[in-house]
């Protein structure tokens, strides 16, 4: 497995220079974040959707990963604009909005005032 | 976990059921660890004295002496701060010699109960009020700050009251018809139910300026059918058990586990 990871890392290395609006090269960049975070590598899955928005501000399953990833690290303010940012692009998504009720549930828990 | 997450992961799973059997692999279901941040900042406190409590309720459990054994042992095995192990404080006691001595540093307070006033025992909110006066006593806790070397202090109230209630309940009922074949039928049977109430406030006091950082209050219940005899202890433990992981959060960072769907 570790020999795949390696050669999709040097595929996406080899790749030429980025466009923005590139789907495919976006693609390849969300299903290697993927790949990685279900080993738990999260900083380098987030760093793989971080590029892909770049590649594709259009493309909403790579702002909900990076959202997901976001979450995983804690950095609240940046995931809820990431989920916000993918429904944007995909009101209609049902696992983006279900992402998103699960987030603001524990968003809601980390931010109550102190107090109550 | 509350009843709204658990709906919504019920209702996450069902989605992935569906786009399983729909034969579409664009979507990974990942287990995740969202840290929380404590609610309180308690980078200038290495030591923390879990002080006293302001204790009412049954007559069966001693809240005050309980509550600071169960947070005592809860900190020194979730935090990082080194618990003081000091002797618990009768702090309603503490509140009644106060009045009669009349704290000459405590400032003007048209509100607060004057000697008398107290109740003779505590049993429910109302009688709890009349000791808030103790945990504005800045002067009071910043002498026990430097007491035992300016710690953070947590102190507060603990009620714990023995609570009845009857009404109608649905519950489930097996049945089987002719066939021997088996169902499940909804019921409605009157039942009489009793059980406890644990509803404590959880003071942070600043041990270096005497002042509050930070409260907060819980409420937990617990129902048995009126036959069961549940010792008030072990209530006491099972309700704790539900308000200890809200009150850790105050002071430690905390890891809620779920699942989000990563899409292709």
């Amino acid at each position: 497995m570790r020999v795949t990871l390696a050669c999709l890392a040097l595929l996406l290395l080899a790749a030429p220079p980025a466009v923005a609006g590139s789907r495919p090269q976006a693609k390849a960049q969300v299903e290697f974040g993927i790949a990685v975070a279900q080993r738990g590598l999260w900083r380098e899955a987030i760093f793989r959707w971080e590029k892909a928005v770049e590649l594709d501000p259009t493309y909403a399953a790579a702002y909900n990963n990076l959202a997901i990833g976001y979450e995983h690290e804690g950095l609240f303010d940046k995931a809820r604009e990431a989920y916000e940012k993918a429904l944007e692009l995909e009101p209609k998504n049902t696992f983006i909005k279900q992402n998103f009720e699960l987030f603001k549930e524990i968003n809601d828990r980390a931010t109550r005032p102190p107090g109550r | 976990m509350t009843a709204r997450p658990a709906r919504l992961a019920a209702s996450l799973a069902w989605l992935l059921a569906v786009g399983a059997l729909a034969g579409c692999t664009n979507f990974f279901e990942i287990a995740i660890e969202t840290p929380i941040r404590p609610k309180l900042d308690i980078t200038p406190f290495q030591r923390v004295l879990v002080a006293g409590f302001v204790g009412g309720g049954s007559d069966d459990v001693d809240a005050n002496m309980e509550t600071v054994r169960v947070l005592r042992s809860q900190l020194r095995s979730n935090s990082g701060m080194r618990v003081i192990e000091a002797d618990v404080l009768p702090l309603a006691e503490i509140v009644a010699r106060q009045l009669k001595q009349g704290a000459p540093d405590d400032p003007p307070n048209d509100v607060a109960p004057q000697e008398g006033q107290l109740p003779e025992r505590i049993r429910d909110e109302k009688d709890l009020d009349a000791y808030d006066q103790v945990f504005a006593n800045v002067a009071y806790w910043k002498q026990l700050g430097e007491e035992f070397q300016n710690p953070l202090i947590v102190t507060g109230t603990v009620l714990f009251v023995p609570h009845s209630r009857s009404g109608f309940v649905q519950r489930e009922e097996e049945v089987y018809d002719a066939f021997g074949r088996r169902a499940v039928r909804p019921v409605r049977t009157y039942r009489e139910r009793k059980g406890f109430i644990l509803r404590p406030k959880f003071i942070f006091i600043d041990g270096r300026t005497g002042t509050q950082v930070y409260s907060e209050t819980f409420r937990e219940e617990i129902l048995y059918d009126a036959q069961q005899n549940t010792p008030a202890l072990s209530s006491y433990f099972e309700l704790m058990d539900r308000v200890v992981p809200g009150f850790l959060g105050a002071l430690a960072s905390q890891k809620i586990r779920g699942s989000r769907i990563l899409l292709k």
